[in-house]
């Protein structure tokens, strides 16, 4: 049976552990352990990082919008906004041998997921669709 | 959520305690409670040990922050050494790659030895 988890919060980073402490339980109950579980929770967080960073430019008065659904045999992941469309084609992890701070979020989140979506067809802003099958 | 800071000066130099989540909210905290230690520390400081046993949480921003105090524990001379990483920090240094850039010991005993 198909279920579907939907939230949506402020893009405020004060409110990323809300999306987090939802995400975990719902990740673990649909059967993953609990290191693939954290490995999820941390790509789904550095997703809504980037939102508040690059799509709304720091303005936390936004909305991250999150839906999480449980499927046969894997989850669906997908976060929306209504801000700035990223370039798509400029979207790519960094060299992981240059110790550097930063530009690890879209590493993490292709590291993690078995694919990364992203849709900037609507009129405003962009559904992130991350999908991991177990 | 928040995470609780807390400074020691040991002979060698200063352990750092994180308590709680290490993240984008959060970071600024930690990297302002690092700036706080280098300004403090006498020319001579050996280490700045890093206990993460507490750290329930850490993200890039986290990494991003361990980092740059990595860069000036080199700039004075000073070894910078992590402690205890808790499951949730050891996943995020698996997915960086990062656990062979830092040095990283079960305990703070071991920490401790050498310096």
């Amino acid at each position: 049976m198909n279920e579907t988890v939907t939230l949506a919060v402020p893009s405020h980073p004060k409110y990323l552990y809300v999306i987090r402490s939802a995400l975990y339980p719902v990740v673990c109950g649909a059967g993953f352990t609990k290191k693939d579980a954290r490995r999820i929770v941390l790509a789904v967080d550095e997703a809504c990082s980037n939102i508040i960073k690059y799509s709304y430019e720091g303005d936390y008065s936004q909305k991250i919008g999150l839906s999480i659904s449980v499927e046969t045999g894997k989850i669906v992941v997908a976060l929306n906004d209504t801000g700035k469309k990223p370039d798509v084609s400029k979207i790519s992890p960094r060299k992981l041998d240059e110790i550097r701070p930063g530009g690890l979020g879209t590493h993490f989140m292709n590291e993690v997921f078995d694919s990364v979506t992203y849709d900037t067809s609507r009129d405003t802003g962009t559904v992130l669709t991350l999908v991991k099958s177990k | 959520m928040n995470v609780e800071i807390k400074t020691e000066k040991i002979a060698p130099g200063f352990v750092l305690r994180l308590k709680g989540d290490v993240d984008m909210n959060t970071s600024t905290d930690v990297r302002n409670a690092m700036t706080e230690i280098f300004k403090q520390s006498a020319p001579g400081m050996k280490a700045l040990l890093v206990d993460l046993s507490q750290v329930r949480y850490m993200d890039s921003s986290g990494i991003a922050t361990l980092v740059e105090v990595m860069q000036n524990c080199m700039k004075k001379g000073a070894r910078l050494r992590l402690v205890e990483l808790s499951p949730p920090v050891r996943d995020v240094f698996e997915l960086a790659r990062l656990a062979s850039v830092f040095e990283i010991f079960l305990t703070m005993d071991d920490a401790l030895a050498g310096l």
